[in-house]
């Protein structure tokens, strides 16, 4: 008879002891010892099914396929840009997946993206062995120009953007700010005013503070109630 | 030399009081402080990141880059040289290995896990408070871990079996045998294990067996770090 040792949602560190018995299957995060499924990171247990998984709670952001990211333009070759997309590796954006426009022979790549820029990007492949490609194929896919990032734990980006995106929506209706949380931990955030960008990125960080703790919507209503009354004197 | 009794009163078994802290250092991408009497290191975790020069890259994992560091005002006596030594360089080495059984870096091919150990204040001790908080700083940055490490000095003080010896014990005049040790507690499986000195088979084996169990003290300690991080902040 196999038996969970840790409860559900609990928070577990490597090597601690998830299940004894050989019903379960250890997934991400978790391996098995004997007849012990042992955690191999510091995370939340989660169970699904048979298997149980390890869900990390810290940690630099690994990209999966169809994620939308912010990217930071960091190098060209002939045919593809290379972008930081805050990984261990740089992703490559090749000219079939960046545009649609017919490209001419000899023509610069930095007319459609150059170096320094940021773009909003979409994660299309990942290898085995690290190589990322990314597309800009898809609604809303584009060069960011203006505003300011923002960069959080990527494991916190969920928190951010809310249940149906609704925390998110919130921080934008109060701030009047365009926000966009990408996957990866960074956020861009395009407002009328400096004043209403900062109020939105202290609203964000509250987020990443706090966001193991329950009762979050309300803490940053709150927050942005206090702060828009300040800038309105 | 008879060693009767310890210079600050502990028992001949017992270690300096412990303290232990996660996410100390903001940019990183996971940090810990550990603290054992008068003895602090901070360990701060960067990468995985891209590895050069490229001959270091090793094609399936990625590769754990230690660095121990003793500041230049940290001891009680002279003021520590500043940069890397002869000595800081193979500390930092035996580190590496003390982490090899149990850290997972195959996720990560051809990159490189930096891990920065700064002591900024030493009592003796300095690499095993250094693999305490790089285990707990490698933890908080989300790496596949097995286990964690944790490391404790043992050793004899004239005759006398200790663990955690401080700065004044290994001076001791009566001669003094420094043998730190790096476990992994489910298993106790040693990784690090050095010995500065001259000392018996059996009074070897009893100094291990000592170390062992103030292991078991240290990780309890370690345990609760890493859990109060996230339990503080569901409570608030």
């Amino acid at each position: 008879m196999s038996t969970l040792v840790v409860e559900e949602r609990q928070v577990v560190i490597p090597g601690d002891t998830l299940a004894e018995g050989m019903d379960f299957l250890p997934g991400k995060g978790a391996y098995r010892e004997g007849d012990h499924i042992l955690s191999s990171r510091l995370g939340l247990m989660n169970v699904s099914g048979r298997i149980i998984n390890v869900i990390p709670l810290s940690g630099r952001y690994v990209p999966r396929r169809d994620d939308v990211v912010i990217g930071f333009v960091k190098d060209m070759s002939y045919s593809s840009w290379f972008v930081d997309i805050g990984y261990a590796y740089e992703a490559s954006l090749s000219m079939k997946d960046a545009t649609a426009d017919f490209i001419e022979r000899g023509s610069s790549l930095s007319d459609y993206f150059a170096v320094g820029e940021i773009i909003l990007t979409r994660v299309n492949n990942v290898t085995k062995e690290g190589n990322i490609d990314l597309t800009m194929k898809g609604p809303g896919l584009r060069k960011l120009i203006g505003g300011k990032i923002l960069e959080i734990t990527s494991s916190k980006v969920p928190r951010v953007v809310g249940k149906q995106g609704s925390m998110i929506s919130l921080i934008k209706d109060k701030t009047g700010c365009n926000i966009f949380a990408g996957q990866n931990g960074r956020i861009w955030i395009h407002g009328a005013s400096p004043e209403a960008e900062k109020i939105a990125s202290d609203a964000i960080l509250l987020i990443n503070e706090k966001a193991h703790t329950s009762g979050l919507t309300k803490k940053v209503e709150e927050f942005l109630a206090k702060h828009a009354l300040e800038s309105q004197k | 030399m008879k060693y009767t009794k310890r210079s600050d009163g502990r028992k001949f078994d017992e270690c300096r009081p412990m303290k232990a802290e996660v996410g100390v250092i903001k940019n990183a991408v996971g940090s810990a402080r550990f603290q054992i009497g008068k003895t602090i290191a901070i360990a701060a975790v960067y990468g995985p990141k891209d590895l050069f020069p490229k001959f270091l890259q090793k094609p399936h994992t990625a590769v754990l880059r230690c660095n121990y560091n003793m500041m230049a005002f940290s001891g009680s006596g002279e003021r520590v040289r500043p940069g890397a030594n002869r000595r800081s360089k193979e500390i930092s080495l035996v580190i590496e290995k003390a982490f090899e059984p149990v850290l997972d870096l195959s996720e990560f091919p051809k990159a490189v896990v930096d891990v920065y150990i700064e002591l900024i204040q030493t009592d003796a001790g300095t690499r095993c408070a250094g693999i305490c908080a790089a285990s707990l700083a490698l933890a908080d940055a989300g790496f596949d871990m097995k286990d964690l490490v944790c490391a404790i000095s043992c050793g004899l003080v004239g005759d006398q079996v200790v663990v955690d010896l401080d700065k004044t014990e290994e001076d001791f005049e009566g001669g003094a045998v420094d043998i730190p040790i790096a476990m992994l507690p489910r298993t106790e499986e040693i990784t690090l294990l050095q010995l500065d000195g001259e000392i018996s088979k059996e009074q070897l084996l009893k100094a291990i067996e000592a170390g062992k169990e103030a292991c078991k003290k240290i990780y309890e300690v370690q345990k609760a770090a890493l859990r109060a991080k996230y339990t503080v902040e569901a409570t608030q």
